[in-house]
């Protein structure tokens, strides 16, 4: 009936508000099956993002339990069949007053910490490391521009892993629960040179495209931004928790678009200048070429 | 026709005489009742289509891996689908719907401009044969979205000047459309039908035709830019010329969010048309309702940058429009107050057209809190481009403007057709319609969540169960077009004759003339009785 299909609708909004409050406790690096609620992450940024939603969530969740709620006991109360006669009013200004303003003001209260939160993201500046990140069809460029005061030439392309590419072949007849990383299910999420980067250090990105537009996209992270040929878009993050975290490009960008994962590995500080200075070691060319050493131009691609 | 010329002097009092022959009927048709009837026909069958392009869709995504078609070919079914239900589907229905009942509402003989009437419709088939003979072609159809972003959507091959000569085609006809509607609505009302009388579909769309007259040639500057950069060597959106891809997503948007306002207008127009009629009461707040559908026509103006978040506009702009979208939320919001105020002490039955307007009501409301979650901009960087706003647009295009279109040809059918549809296989229909609809939609909000990107055609094997239950949805919901069809196929045949009031708290000119309406109505303008209207009494 139709009131039981709209209370239903009340009632599992509710129940899925209790499951999504618990759902996302623990930080996964994966989706999981039956995910039903966005990622935490392990940035500030994206905890700050998570409550935004989460509070954006429960705000709708409680207009649609009034909404709902009045059309499901009109439903029931005020039938033809149950002898209800019609009312004969058919405007109240003092009603239309209050249902403009009073959501007027819950908007405010939305509005306001989704603008701190966008200021925050704005400030890229004071970074430790810049990273530069360029999308290709169908694949990442990732460069690691300084530390600090200290430049840096590490340069290479971090493509979807060769089981996943394999697997993901029209009619291949391989099975994607068998591609792993480790015992994780990581098929199209998996790269061959992941992008390390340190925890705790707040590293500033500056993203680009070199043929279509692309977006970088870590979940984990809190943020997306657009990769687009001609332009130089920069973001910031700092990452709390050591780990492997997984996204995918998030703008179409023509056939291989849904096989350009990401993988980002956050390492401790120590752990991350041992591999970036070994990374740029094995750059310096041999003593007899000094004088012709590559540039970034011709694009070393080790790593 | 001068043959038949004769033959019009011996008849031109019977208002029922419909011209002689298929051609003369048909392809020349003038009649609004008969243009209506072409683009509801035409509508119905581009949503078949457009459903077919999806079913491509749900069933490879069905399971991980890829077990039917390339990836390239899956990019063309996504960008046909939304083309086709967009352009081909949702507009032509609503144009058939104000065809068919903005005169006969206003009380005039026919629309203002019956031969330019005639070439909009007409142009459209040729429109969607140019768009749907690329399938064919080498390099197949437009595979970069149906929002045609370049550098990618120049990628393409010849289908490029294809897409761009369809839609300058189907521009042209919205934009003749449009003209005629106004002309109508502002000049042929019968004495006595005041602006602030005039039933809200009316409303609704002359709002409408001017947001089509605003943006249409909006998009046809956009798709020309297109057009001249891949085959005449200009540089607007290629950087290495100077150019910026980031100006078409601007272009494209300012046409895109009225866009999506001309698709939900007419839609509330039609449930306010409807809830009335069921609870028996008049619709509550007139002339707030006028007020808030204007309101919703100039914001939607100013909100377009919240479908590129992610581009990288400066923190200003991304505030600006986060406050601008925000805030299209209030009149929406009043909207839905007012409906359901109206059912409020009201004395409701539920026969289909009303099933229809309530599910609307809810399942609209629905995608509008995942718009107002998808307006906060830190949040939206987590669901730009992923299945979350899939869920969303699909929540308040199908269960919102789809709906209201099946809602409003359920309520006008008696008057169409003279025939009573059988109510029992229509409820049928419509709870078959509810329970897929939402096993089809409702998950894609969860994979959004979860992470899922959209425009892909592959996944990891985490994402499989709610695509799995998706799946089913959109297989239930392909019955749905079959059971429509028969049902009011088989009311041709055997419904039961409708009376003029074909439902018992229906109030509107359109039902002071006869069920089946003649071909000719309002041949004189009627003397209008303010008991005859909806919004009769102007102190609402």
């Amino acid at each position: 009936m139709k009131f039981f299909d709209s209370s239903k609708r009340v009632g599992a909004g509710l129940g899925l508000g209790a499951l999504l409050a618990t759902a996302s406790s623990a930080v996964s690096a994966l989706p999981v099956p039956w995910q039903l609620n966005m990622t935490k992450g392990v940035t500030k940024t994206s905890q700050d993002v998570y409550q935004i939603h989460m509070w954006a969530f429960y705000v709708c969740c409680v207009i649609g339990l009034i909404v709902f709620g009045a059309m499901i006991i009109a439903m029931f109360k005020f039938r033809k069949s149950k002898g209800a006669v019609a009312a004969k009013w058919s405007h109240n200004t003092k009603a239309e007053i209050v249902w403009t303003v009073v959501p007027i003001l819950i908007l405010v209260v939305l509005a306001a910490p989704a603008t701190g939160v966008m200021i925050n993201m704005a400030h890229t500046a004071d970074s430790q490391m810049t990273v530069k990140i360029t999308g290709y069809q169908w694949k990442w460029r990732y460069e690691y521009l300084n530390w600090g005061e200290k430049a840096y030439h590490v340069n290479f392309i971090s493509k979807l892993d060769g089981e996943s590419d394999r697997t993901r072949q029209l009619k291949s007849g391989l099975d994607p629960w068998a591609v792993k990383s480790e015992g994780a299910q990581t098929y199209l999420l998996d790269v061959d040179h992941p992008l390390v980067l340190p925890t705790d250090t707040k590293v500033r990105f500056v993203v680009t495209g070199d043929d279509v537009i692309h977006a970088w996209w870590v979940p984990e992270l809190g943020w997306k931004q657009d990769a687009i040929p001609g332009i130089i878009n920069d973001d910031w993050t700092e990452i709390h928790d050591p780990g492997v975290y997984r996204g995918q490009c998030a703008e179409l960008c023509g056939q291989d678009h849904g096989f350009m994962p990401i993988v980002v590995k956050a390492v401790p500080k120590e752990e991350f200048m041992k591999w970036l200075d070994t990374q740029e070691a094995a750059l310096a060319p041999p003593p007899a070429a000094a004088a012709t050493a590559a540039t970034p131009a011709a694009e070393p691609t080790k790593g | 026709m001068a043959t038949h010329a004769a033959h019009h002097d011996d008849h031109h009092d019977d208002h029922d005489h419909k011209p002689h022959g298929f051609f003369n009927r048909w392809v020349c048709s003038t009649n609004h009742k008969d243009i209506g009837t072409l683009y509801l026909i035409f509508s119905f069958t581009m949503a078949c289509i457009g459903a077919a392009f999806s079913g491509v869709i749900r069933t490879e995504l069905a399971q991980p891996g890829l077990q039917f078609v390339q990836p390239y070919f899956f990019n063309q079914m996504t960008t046909l689908h939304a083309l086709v239900m967009i352009f081909g589907a949702i507009m032509p229905g609503f144009v058939g719907l104000a065809n068919w009942m903005i005169p006969l509402q206003v009380g005039a003989p026919d629309m203002a401009l019956p031969r330019m009437n005639n070439w909009s419709f007409w142009i459209l088939p040729f429109a969607f044969t140019l768009l749907l003979s690329t399938l064919f072609m080498p390099g197949g159809a437009p595979a970069g979205g149906w929002t045609l972003y370049p550098p990618l959507s120049i990628q393409g091959g010849a289908s490029v000047a294809f897409v761009v000569f369809a839609v300058h085609l189907m521009g042209i006809s919205s934009i003749m459309g449009a003209i005629n509607i106004i002309a109508t609505i502002l000049n042929m009302r019968a004495p006595g039908m005041d602006l602030l009388k005039m039933p809200l579909f009316v409303w609704t769309w002359l709002i409408t035709a001017f947001l089509l007259i605003a943006v249409m040639p909006v998009l046809a500057g956009a798709v020309t830019m297109l057009l001249t950069d891949k085959y005449f060597g200009t540089s607007f959106f290629n950087a290495a010329g100077g150019g910026d891809p980031v100006m078409f997503q601007h272009i494209f948007w300012f046409f895109g969010h009225p866009e999506v306002y001309i698709m939900i207008l007419p839609a509330f127009g039609i449930v306010s048309e409807i809830i009335p009629t069921f609870a028996r009461k008049p619709l509550f707040g007139y002339q707030a309702m006028v007020y808030a559908t204007a309101s919703i026509a100039f914001l939607s103006f100013i909100v377009w940058g919240h479908h590129m978040f992610t581009v990288g506009m400066p923190l200003g702009g991304e505030l600006f429009f986060m406050y601008s979208t925000m805030l299209i939320a209030i009149p929406t919001g009043v909207k839905v107050f007012n409906w359901v105020s109206t059912m409020w002490k009201g004395s409701m039955t539920f026969e289909t057209p009303m099933l229809w307007a309530i599910s609307f009501v809810i399942l609209f409301t629905i995608g509008g809190f995942s718009g107002l979650m998808l307006a906060l901009v830190p949040a939206d960087f987590q669901y730009q481009d992923t299945y979350f706003v899939v869920a969303h647009f699909h929540y308040v295009l199908v269960t919102g403007a789809l709906f209201s279109i099946i809602a409003a040809i359920y309520y006008w059918w008696p008057k169409w057709s003279g025939r009573m549809y059988n109510e029992t296989w229509a409820k049928v229909h419509f709870w078959w319609t509810m329970v897929f609809v939402n096993v089809l939609f409702f998950p894609q909000h969860f994979l959004g969540l979860a992470g899922m990107p959209r425009r892909i055609p592959d996944y990891n094997v985490a994402f499989s169960d709610w695509n799995l239950i998706s799946t089913i949805g959109a297989y239930g919901m392909f019955l749905t077009p079959i059971m429509m069809f028969v049902i009011l196929y088989s009311s041709l045949k055997s419904g039961e004759k409708a009376k003029a009031v074909s439902w018992e708290g229906a109030h509107g000119l359109e039902w002071t003339v006869p069920s089946p309406a003649p071909f000719h109505t309002f041949a004189t303008p009627p003397i209008i009785h303010a008991a005859d209207l909806a919004h009769g009494d102007v102190t609402h």
